[in-house]
């Protein structure tokens, strides 16, 4: 048998390492947590969220250009008819400019909706949520924007899938190389665009470089700001990642909306990357200056502070960095290894649970606790209220990751505004809120909250305060 | 210290206008007469607005009269005449035409724009860059507090503006706002509001089990008060984010409104986004002209929003830091370093450019490639507190910005 401490830690455990314990789950769950997220880790392979609508980037490229040729084409036609109109009062209506159902959104924003819709069902079925937490944090890590563009915004769910999820228990390196060449990312960051002004086309057209792509791969990527690179490192490094674009709708270089290297983009030469050159041919090279920076100890120092705030605390003991940054560099970045090393870290499991929950962690463990299973609406509007809808940070370093961000005054008392709303939401289905909380919460339910929630006047209000407990916000 | 203003301001082609002040603040090096108590019967309001991206300066502020400055700008540049043409300034310098309040104001003599400005901090990461704004440190890597925060802090207790906080706007607050001082939030509303009962139990059970949540949400509550003796609806509504003319307006009407109640906190700090423009800018057109229209829209807002007390206000516009002085390859700018900063409000004592122009030939800008900083945005920042709210330099120095000694208050900005 467990002892009460153990009990607790492993409570603690479910909710800092996953997304907490779900109504309808057995509890022996709770007396093995942390077997479980190590069987997880073995497992390798986190399962694909099923029912989404396009099953790969280039797919959805060849949808998305055939959308804009349409829009085009009804933009051009309206602007006729208005004419004709002008011209001819009586003009007879225009076929082609058959408007959209009222209620349905445009392609790119119906795809977004739909990847939202089963990425969140993948969540909320989730035994631990262990991998879920995960492709959270590197698809933060290697964030794109869906509100940069249609492309962005119709691949920000394919992008997760693609160049994320298989690889939270993979090599880092492989991260690295499936995010910078993915077209999300190189349409987010610009790379698409970007020229050598000495290669072919370069020499031709007045167009050139955009350093927006290399800067961020060193500085939030991977080596972090202060990892040792100076501007002439970024210049350099996007020479050497020119050509790295996205298939255009004419299908030159492959299936349109996939990732190609074109060697007419390229800038020649062998840039120096932190002092070594790099002389591969084509694409190589940007590969081998990928290669060296996973491998680099800045981006292992960058990667294992990261791990240890978002899980464990915003101040992270300095060992437990030291001994993740170790493992990383041991293993040369494999992130399975990472993973096992910082749940068996005694001094992981056993801090005290000091973080608030990010909305999308809040939001998750909710609707897991509550046995909701919510449609896009009731997923999306709490979380731009809360200020993080998936894949859609304000810039490329992702959503903050601290108590100072999510737990400020706005952002509690909206909190408080969005557990009132799925209290009123669930009240129905729970036949007992005082119940819930004692299977939700377990060992780690206060006297203090388990008497507030006693004493509420009414179903709704009980839930509210059960969700917004410091044991439940707190992990 | 500013006698000379007028003789600078004929001096225009020169583009020394306010050098006199300018200059004075690398002197600096006396505690100022009116420490403390001149800020007099004034009651002032300070509302920062941080600009997350990096503003291109010199498409926001085109020099047009610089000879260098189309051949850099190439298909972006902004024209002195023509259906789209930029709004004249001083001769020299024209104005984006996607801000006609701005031009207004600057012309009645309620706004100065100060260009070739930059902080401290000369590499070009956006998310170290607004860490130095908002901190107000020398360097990055000091993120426990921000400088409204400390300055607020600073000013003697018991004193009305220290015991009304800070107020950040947004769900995350900005960092400037952030630290021991008291800080007031507020967002947007998007969600209905929970009923207040609920509202006193979670007071109840933070209070017994975690101050941190108890501190946040008492705040939220005084917030929340003041919003609705001061008329705001609270109703919820969807619309723009913050990088949207429209977001930018309903955050602009929000904060005009707590700033201007009378229990409302003094200073305020609010941020809008998406200026990091790498491809595709725009000119007179364009997405850099539609974020400047937003911002325009948002002055306006502040204007009418704080009326009353529109005399004793100054709105100061800052963004991380520049971009390159030269059209990049994808009719976009990257990084950069100097750029531009405005000072608004019926304190201004504006209708002023602030500016060492540093010039645009290639040695003549900072690393080959952005305009050079020649005016530290500390020194302007510090100016207007010092006259606002009667802070010392010394208190300045150490605690407001430390390790600025070397740049002093910068005079004569507020009227």
């Amino acid at each position: 048998m467990a002892s009460p401490s153990d009990a607790r830690s492993d409570s603690v455990g479910l909710q800092r390492f996953g997304l907490g314990f779900g109504l309808g789950q057995s509890a022996e769950i709770r007396s093995s947590v942390r077997d479980r997220l190590l069987a997880e880790i073995d497992r390798r392979t986190p399962p694909q969220p099923s029912g989404v609508p396009f099953s790969g980037a280039a797919e959805i490229g060849a949808a998305l250009y055939a959308f804009e040729d349409r829009e085009r084409i009804e933009r051009e036609a309206r602007r006729t008819t208005e004419s004709k109109v002008a011209a001819v009062p009586a003009a007879s209506s225009n076929q082609m400019a058959q408007p959209k159902p009222a209620n349905e959104p445009a392609l790119p924003y119906k795809t977004y909706r739909d990847e939202v819709s089963a990425r969140v069902r993948l969540a909320l079925e989730a035994e631990t949520g262990l991998s879920e937490r995960l492709v959270q944090f590197w698809s933060n890590h290697f964030c794109v924007s869906a509100t940069k563009s249609n492309m962005t915004r119709i691949m920000a769910g394919a992008y997760e899938r693609e160049a994320i999820r298989p690889h939270v228990f993979g090599r880092f390196e492989d991260m690295l190389v499936a995010a910078e060449s993915h077209p999300a990312m190189l349409d987010f960051l610009d790379n698409r665009l970007s020229i050598g002004p000495g290669s072919p086309v370069g020499k031709r057209r007045k167009r050139g470089l955009n350093e927006n792509l290399a800067r961020e791969i060193l500085e939030l990527h991977t080596l972090g700001v202060s990892g040792g690179y100076a501007q002439i490192d970024v210049t350099n490094l996007a020479r050497i990642i020119t050509g790295w674009t996205v298939v255009g709708r004419e299908a030159v270089l492959g299936f349109p909306g996939s990732f190609a290297f074109n060697a007419g983009l390229h800038e020649p030469g062998t840039p120096p990357l932190l002092g070594k050159p790099y002389g591969q041919p084509g694409k190589e090279k940007g590969l081998a200056a990928f290669s060296d920076l996973a491998r680099h100890p800045a981006t292992a120092d960058f990667i294992a502070i990261k791990l240890v705030r978002h899980f464990v605390a915003d101040d992270p003991s300095p060992a437990l960095v030291r001994d993740l940054s170790a493992v990383f560099r041991r293993t040369e970045g494999d992130l399975a290894a990472v993973s096992r090393a910082l749940i068996e870290s005694n001094a992981a499991w056993t801090a005290e649970p000091t973080k608030i929950r990010s909305p999308q962690e809040f939001l998750l463990a909710a609707f897991r606790a509550l046995g909701r299973k919510p449609d896009f609406g009731q997923v999306i509007g709490p979380l731009n209220a809360m200020g993080q809808p998936f894949w859609q940070p304000s810039g490329p370093n992702g959503y903050p990751d601290s108590n100072d961000a999510w737990a400020s005054p706005e952002g509690v008392k909206t909190r408080i505004d969005v557990a009132a709303g799925w209290g009123r939401q669930a009240a129905g289905s729970v036949p007992d809120p005082r119940a819930l909380t004692e299977d939700i919460l377990g060992p780690l339910l206060s006297p203090q909250t388990r008497a507030a929630v006693a004493r509420a006047d009414s179903k709704p209000q009980a839930l509210a305060l059960m969700l917004m407990s410091p044991e439940f916000q707190r992990r | 210290m500013v006698d000379d203003d007028d003789d600078c301001e004929r001096m225009t082609p020169s583009r020394r206008a306010m050098l006199g002040a300018a200059g004075a603040l690398f002197a600096w090096s006396f505690v100022p007469k009116f420490a403390y108590a001149a800020a007099g019967s004034r009651d002032p309001r300070f509302l920062l607005v941080v600009l997350r991206g990096a503003l291109d300066g010199l498409s926001a502020v085109p020099p047009i009269g610089d000879p260098d400055y189309a051949a850099l700008r190439d298909d972006i540049a902004l024209m002195r005449d023509g259906p789209d043409a930029a709004l004249p300034l001083d001769g020299f310098f024209y104005l984006h035409p996607a801000m006609p309040n701005l031009a207004r104001l600057y012309a009645s003599g309620q706004a100065s724009i100060v260009h070739a400005a930059a902080t401290g901090y000369r590499e070009r990461s956006h998310f170290d860059g607004q860490d130095v704004l908002e901190s107000g440190q020398a360097g990055p890597g000091q993120t426990e507090s921000g400088w409204l925060n400390r300055l607020i802090a600073s000013l003697p207790p018991g004193e009305g503006i220290s015991q009304r906080g800070v107020l950040g706007v947004g769900v995350v607050p900005p960092l400037v706002v952030r630290g021991e001082a008291p800080v007031l939030g507020w967002a947007p509303p998007r969600m209905a509001r929970a009923g207040s009962d609920l509202i006193q139990r979670l007071e109840d059970l933070y209070g017994q089990r975690d101050p941190g949540l108890a501190r946040a949400l008492s705040q939220a509550v005084t917030t929340e008060g003041i919003a609705r003796r001061s008329g705001m609806s609270g109703e919820a509504k969807g619309g723009g984010g913050p990088d949207s003319a429209e977001g930018m307006k309903r955050i602009a009407d929000g904060a005009a409104a707590l700033v201007g109640a009378d229990d409302g906190p003094r200073i305020a700090a609010l941020a809008f986004e998406g200026w990091d423009t790498h491809a595709n800018e725009g000119g007179a057109k364009g997405r850099l002209a539609q974020l400047l229209g937003g911002l325009d829209g948002a002055l306006a807002s502040f204007e009418q929003g704080l009326k009353p007390v529109w005399k004793d206000t100054v709105v100061m516009v800052v963004t991380e830091f520049g971009r390159t002085a030269r059209v990049n390859g994808t009719v976009g700018t990257d990084h950069g370093t100097g750029t531009v900063a405005f000072l608004v409000g019926g304190a201004v004592k504006g209708g002023r450019m602030i500016v060492d122009w540093p010039g645009l030939k290639p040695e003549q800008l900072y690393d080959k490639r952005d305009l050079k900083p020649t005016t530290d945005i500390r020194g302007v920042a510090k100016g207007v507190v010092s006259e606002l709210f009667g802070l010392s330099g010394p208190v300045l120095a150490e605690k407001v910005f430390p390790g600025s000694g070397g740049i002093g208050p910068m005079a004569g900005l507020v009227g």
